[in-house]
């Protein structure tokens, strides 16, 4: 074995499995789980320690119409406001099986272990979240997501006894691989035949051979310099499948999360759960106007209260009055506070206040919100409960991600799926919080299944990995340690992010969209001649040259495809087309590669593609006059009761 | 605003290794994870650390700060005088992989033999049905972020390699405890708790409840009232004799029947 | 697992733990705080209130002040044939021996509530044993089994201590309730019935604190909600087994006190202050 200057003997390890689970988040234990009760042999690979995956850091629940606590919710009303919430992009589809689907995938994590909070009369409490018509965030505290990422965890530690007590051995049908990266997917003809990658313990190789492999590797978030994502959100998954041949849709969809800690500096991008606003939290500027009243769109205007007065009431009387409007999908809010922020109303540190502190007493600010007073308490010297805390934009979760069949997850390439924050088409173009958790049990669980029958068709073929492709992935990993002299990768990190956050942040232009492209390019050459210090032990240099290649491919389909798409819609807003257009609304915009190789000489393709149509008994949901807000006319057209029903002015939201 | 401090941190590996010196910028704000990314950008580029939230919420950053277990990411600069020397080392108790990076395996492998939530067999999902007040005793021990940094600390092993055996750490522990009051759970855990898992080593001296940094009381809410739950079967003939008048199953409460 | 190589037959193994392994760091510890003054100031407390105990539980005399009939908690129940007779309320057949306190048997048992107790168990492993000193600092100790055998097991016993305890606190209370008495025969109230009224609260408050107590009282259950009075019950005992350590400490220091504070009025050189009688 060499240490790092090309390569002579490298040995690597072998692994063969039926299944290989990328990410160890909340969708690749669930689909870990599903594929291995359905009989197949496991394996988990995650770039973290098991347990670490950023499902840990969500906050404020899991979206599922379980009518808890308002009895009238129900799956229709749960699609409804997700295909609202993403401006009717979303893949129909997988809006309505997430929507049916949520309620079994919570409930059944109680028989896992989980502890939610209770209602009552002892089913699990709900809570109010932005763009969900009823309480609906089955949480616990402000750290539902620690609650699953270690339900889910502990129910693979639980399959594992079970497989030792028949085996003997522990791993005998999960394994997990803890602090391992893959770096690349391998092939067969088209198929899928395994993955290569490296332990980030020893930098040493390892194949896996499998004929299907679940991609669950979350987001791609750290391409921008705020966000309040982790190391890990480099986009290798999205990277992967486009490699792979797979495509990735609703590219140009960010979400920027209205509320991230804006001070002290070295904070800045860390969030603020939205539960603040869902639990009474309101948004203020410099001059303490409670803002958020100036800026509900017209499609919104229905279901949000235009005073004060009757914002208030809601909390207490959701039945009579209605939504305060800091309770807007994402979208709406972040961009209110941008351009508050913008018009000069903004806090000493560059946001708005969010003050809970004046709305709940102290105590139950404690015991709703622990981690939020823990969090500004012991990072910014902030008490949540005397004082308003500062807020702003933060790059939170990207909608697009790899495209996939809606009922199996499989993507353009026979044996890969992805599942979670890396698919796309579930959102649309702006995800509702607290879908994204439910997403994850919903769509793992499906992977897992389908995964598990795709390999049972197969029987006894599968498909093989070569020597050379191991070989030239290999090499491609080590290249980094063989150039000398060349730029560290921190500083090229650094400046991607910087370029993405002034270029594609949260408002777009032509121009500078354009602009990072050519950044991106020359980027491209940068980290193609960066050098490594030091050896193959845990050495965080060498991993981020190597993460830095996902980040930028993945950087430019999100550029190419917010240049294309003229119109703003969700977690895409262009100043220089700021109107929302029905035609733009049939359009998905899919990517490529269009030729691959060494990173240089990847080039990314661009085609539009029909968004697929709504089927007639899921469109009578809505009400015409609503749907005659997003549509266009010769759509709108050919709709059952179209011409019966007068168009409504404006929508009474159901 | 910015100034330079002084650091020592911890480089090296299995083979052995030294306190590092350096002189780093630090800003109004800023946390014990900021200056080792700084010393990462500028000074080691292949300065090994581990962490994922900056936000104290994943539990990975764990290290000794100035001797003491900490957070990296939770651990504000403002808490030291300007001329005080910071010192980072890896966390000792379990074996170095190099620098602030250590193999905690010992965590995972205790943890696979704690045995997992049994769930009742009579009930479907959407069927449990749980009072807040008696979740919340389990509750409190699941805001646990595995930062091990409790299971570090513990002299037991800490201090006494060999113990690691038999010793599950106060953070497995309380997982059988979270269990042991989880209102659901059918399986009978506190003869395990002693015989498998270690309890009597634990002298209650508390250094786990003192490094936890999501404040939760192990000591006095899991630890002891699991070595009491252990006294009522094994130590003591009163409870044994009430259960056996009063015809109680000898797992207290635990039949839905008898409570 | 297999593995493979390119070009040679491979013989790497999955990381797995490695043997002891641990970081090579000099010192042993790298704290910079003062973690020697609780050890230190724990051992010299503690000792200092020993001391002084011991000595008071010999002298045999000064325990008991005939006109307001204040009886010192040391020397409570007064068992032995050398007791005052009317300070003797619950009968009088210990030998008089110098080595035989006069209240030996509920002197063994609270001391060994305390000893057994979960807080002074803390107290003394980290600062006489050094087991560990203070937290991150090494054990004392080459090899340490804690409580799981012989002798420590025995703290397990616990429990069965806090019971008679329970009972010792009410015989307090009872001597506390005696000593509302004037030279005359009838109420009376003096600096020293605050005094040991005081002390009697602070040591229900501390016996109630007990974890076993809490334990007894509601925490051995699995459903509070099907026991709603225990649940209270325990809601509150949980908020005194909060202050367990300052409660041990307190007590510790009111027993002085009323001890004292008898002694020196029994032997008559402070007289006490009477309100009444
Ligand atoms: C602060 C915060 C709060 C949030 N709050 C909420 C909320 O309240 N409700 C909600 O619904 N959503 C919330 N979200 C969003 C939600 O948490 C994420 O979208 C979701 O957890 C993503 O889960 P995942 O399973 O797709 O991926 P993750 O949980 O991110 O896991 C990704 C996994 O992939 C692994 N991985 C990545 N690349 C590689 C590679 N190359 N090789 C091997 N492994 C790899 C990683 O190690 C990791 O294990 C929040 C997000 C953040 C950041
Ligand atoms: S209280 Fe027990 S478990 Fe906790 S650190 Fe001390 S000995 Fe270890
Ligand atoms: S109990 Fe506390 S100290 Fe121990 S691992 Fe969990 S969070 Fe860390
Ligand atoms: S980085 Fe997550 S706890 Fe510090
Ligand atoms: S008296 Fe201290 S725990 Fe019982």
């Amino acid at each position: 074995m060499t240490d790092g200057n090309g390569t002579t003997t490298e040995t690597y390890e072998r692994h063969d499995f039926d299944v290989i689970v990328i990410g160890a988040g909340g969708a690749g234990l669930r689909a870990a789980i599903a594929a291995r009760e359905e009989g197949m042999r496991t394996a988990i690979v995650c770039k973290s320690l098991f347990g670490k995956a950023h499902t840990v850091m969500a906050e404020g629940g899991a979206a599922a119409a379980l009518g808890n606590v308002n009895p009238k919710d129900n799956w229709k009303v749960h699609f409804r406001d997700t295909m609202r919430g993403g401006k009717f992009l979303n893949n129909y589809r997988m809006a309505e099986l997430h929507a049916k689907e949520a309620p079994q995938r919570v409930w059944e994590l109680e028989t896992y272990g989980a502890l939610f909070d209770r209602t009552k009369d002892g089913r699990i409490s709900q809570r109010n979240f932005g763009g969900h018509e009823y309480p609906r965030l089955a949480h616990v505290g402000d750290r539902t997501g620690l609650e699953l990422i270690r339900t889910l965890q502990q129910k693979i530690v639980s399959l594992q006894q079970e497989d030792f007590r028949e085996t003997g051995d522990y791993e005998s049908r999960i394994k997990v691989f803890a602090e391992c990266t893959v770096t690349e997917l391998i092939k067969d003809g088209d198929r899928i035949s395994g993955a290569f990658g490296y332990w980030r313990e020893n930098g040493r190789f390892l194949v896996f051979s499998a004929p299907a492999v679940i991609l669950a590797t979350g987001g791609i978030g750290k391409s921008f310099k705020v966000t309040s994502n982790s190391w890990e959100y480099t986009g290798d998954g999205h990277a992967l499948a486009l490699r792979a041949g797979a495509s990735l849709i609703n590219m140009e969809f960010v979400q920027f999360h209205p509320t991230g800690m804006v001070s002290p500096p070295s904070v800045k991008g860390i969030l603020v759960t939205e539960s603040v606003r869902g639990d009474g939290g309101v948004l203020k500027n410099s001059e303490g106007e409670r803002f958020m009243f100036n800026y509900i769109p017209d499609v919104f205007k229905a279901q949000y209260a235009t005073s004060a007065e009757e914002a208030d009431k809601w909390y207490t009387d959701p039945d009579n009055n209605r939504r305060p409007p800091e309770l807007l999908p994402r979208d709406e809010v972040a961009r209110a506070i941008n351009s508050e922020v913008k018009a000069g109303r903004g806090s000493p540190s560059g946001g708005v206040f969010l003050d809970i502190a004046s709305r709940l007493p102290a105590a139950e600010i404690q015991r709703k919100l622990p981690s939020m007073y823990h969090q500004f308490k012991e990072l910014a010297d902030v008490d949540i409960t005397a004082e308003p805390m500062e807020v702003g934009p933060t790059c939170h979760y990207v909608m697009g991600g790899v495209e996939v069949d809606a009922d199996t997850q499989q993507s353009r390439v026979p044996g890969l799926y992805a599942a979670g924050e890396v698919s796309g088409g579930m959102h649309g173009s702006n995800r509702l919080g607290g879908n994204s958790l439910s997403d994850l049990l919903v769509f793992g669980m499906r992977a897992g299944v389908a995964a598990a029958q795709y390999v049972g068709s197969l029987g006894g073929t599968r498909p093989a990995v070569s020597e050379e492709t191991v070989a030239a992935a290999t090499e491609a990993a080590l290249a980094p340690f063989a150039i000398q002299g060349g730029e560290n990768a921190f500083t090229i990190q650094q400046d991607l992010q910087q370029s993405m956050n002034d270029l594609v942040g949260i408002i777009r232009k032509a121009e500078e969209v354009e602009q990072a492209l050519l950044t991106l390019q020359d980027l491209r050459g940068r980290v193609a001649k960066v050098s490594v210090a030091g050896g193959r032990v845990f050495n965080p240099g060498w991993h981020l040259a190597l993460d830095l290649r996902n980040m930028l491919l993945v950087s430019e389909c999100v550029a190419k495809a917010a240049l294309e798409r003229t119109e703003s819609r969700g977690g895409h807003t262009r100043d220089d087309h700021p109107a929302m257009e029905s035609e733009w609304r049939k359009i998905n915009l899919v990517l490529s590669l269009t030729s691959t190789g060494r990173l240089e000489d990847e080039t990314v393709g661009l085609e539009r593609q029909p968004v697929p149509t709504m089927p007639t008994e899921l469109l009578q949901l809505f009400e015409w006059g609503e749907l005659s807000k997003y549509m266009t006319p010769e759509e709108l057209e050919g709709l059952p009761g179209a011409t019966k029903m007068a168009p409504l002015p404006e929508s009474e939201g159901a | 605003m910015g100034y330079d401090h002084h650091f020592r941190v911890w480089r090296g590996d299995d083979t052995g290794g030294e306190l590092d010196d350096f002189s780093v910028e630090v800003n109004d704000g800023e946390v014990v994870l900021d200056i080792i990314h700084r010393l990462q950008a500028t000074q080691a580029p292949d300065l090994a650390v581990r962490w994922n939230c900056k936000a104290g919420k994943c539990g990975s950053c764990s290290a000794e700060v100035n001797g003491k277990p900490r957070l990296m990411c939770m651990t504000r600069m403002s808490t030291f005088d300007k001329d005080e020397v910071v010192t980072v080392t890896p966390i000792r108790t379990f074996p170095v992989i190099r620098d602030l990076v250590t193999d905690v395996s010992y965590n995972y492998e205790k943890a696979r033999e704690i045995p997992s939530f049994v769930p009742p067999a009579d009930l479907a999902p959407g069927e449990y049905r749980m009072q807040q007040v008696d979740v919340e005793r389990s509750q409190e021990f699941r805001k646990c972020i595995e930062c091990f940094m409790c299971n570090n600390v513990c002299h037991v092993i800490r201090d006494h390699e060999e113990n690691k055996e038999q010793f599950a750490g106060p953070r497995y522990l309380m997982r059988v405890a979270e269990l042991d009051m989880h209102p659901l759970d059918q399986a009978d855990r506190q003869h395990e708790a002693q015989e498998q898992h270690g309890l009597g080593m634990c002298n209650i001296t508390k250094c786990c409840t003192e490094v936890c940094p999501e404040h939760i009381k192990i000591t006095d809410n899991a630890l002891i009232p699991m070595k009491e739950r252990v006294v009522d079967r094994r130590y003591d003939p009163l409870v044994w004799l009430g259960n056996k008048i009063l015809r109680r199953t000898p797992d207290r409460d635990r039949s839905s029947t008898t409570d | 697992m297999a593995s493979g190589t390119l070009d040679t037959p491979a013989s790497s193994a999955p990381p797995s733990r490695r043997p002891g392994g641990r970081a090579a760091i000099v010192a042993r510890t790298l704290r910079t705080d003062n973690w020697r003054k609780a050890p230190i100031l724990t051992v010299v407390l503690l000792t200092a209130w020993i001391v002084i105990s011991v000595v008071r539980v010999y002298m045999q005399k000064w325990y008991w002040v005939e006109d307001y009939h204040y009886l010192t908690p040391f020397y409570s129940p007064c068992f032995s044939t050398g007791c005052v007779p009317e300070a003797a309320h619950f009968g009088r057949f210990l030998p008089d021996w110098p080595i035989l306190p006069y209240a030996a048997p509920s002197l063994a048992v609270l001391g060994l509530f305390r000893f057994t107790c979960y807080y002074y168990r803390k107290a003394y492993y980290r600062s006489y044993w050094g087991s560990p000193p203070a937290c991150g600092v090494p054990d004392l100790h080459k090899s340490y089994k804690g409580e799981s055998r012989f002798p420590l097991i025995l703290q397990n016993s616990h429990r069965y201590f806090f019971y008679t305890a329970f009972v010792l606190s009410a015989v307090n209370t009872y001597d506390a309730l005696l000593a509302f008495h004037s030279p005359g025969g009838g109420f009376g109230l003096g600096l020293g019935n605050f005094i040991l009224v005081g002390n009697v609260i602070m040591l229900w408050a501390y016996t109630l604190s007990c974890h076993s107590c809490r334990h007894l009282m509601g925490g051995r259950l699995r459903h509070f909600s099907k026991h709603p009075v225990r649940y209270r019950a325990w809601t509150q005992i949980s908020r005194l087994t909060g202050k367990h350590m300052q409660l041990a400490w307190a007590t510790l220091a009111t027993l002085l006190i009323t001890d004292l504070y008898i002694m020196a009025v029994s032997a008559g050189w402070i007289s006490d202050l009477r309100l009444i009688g």
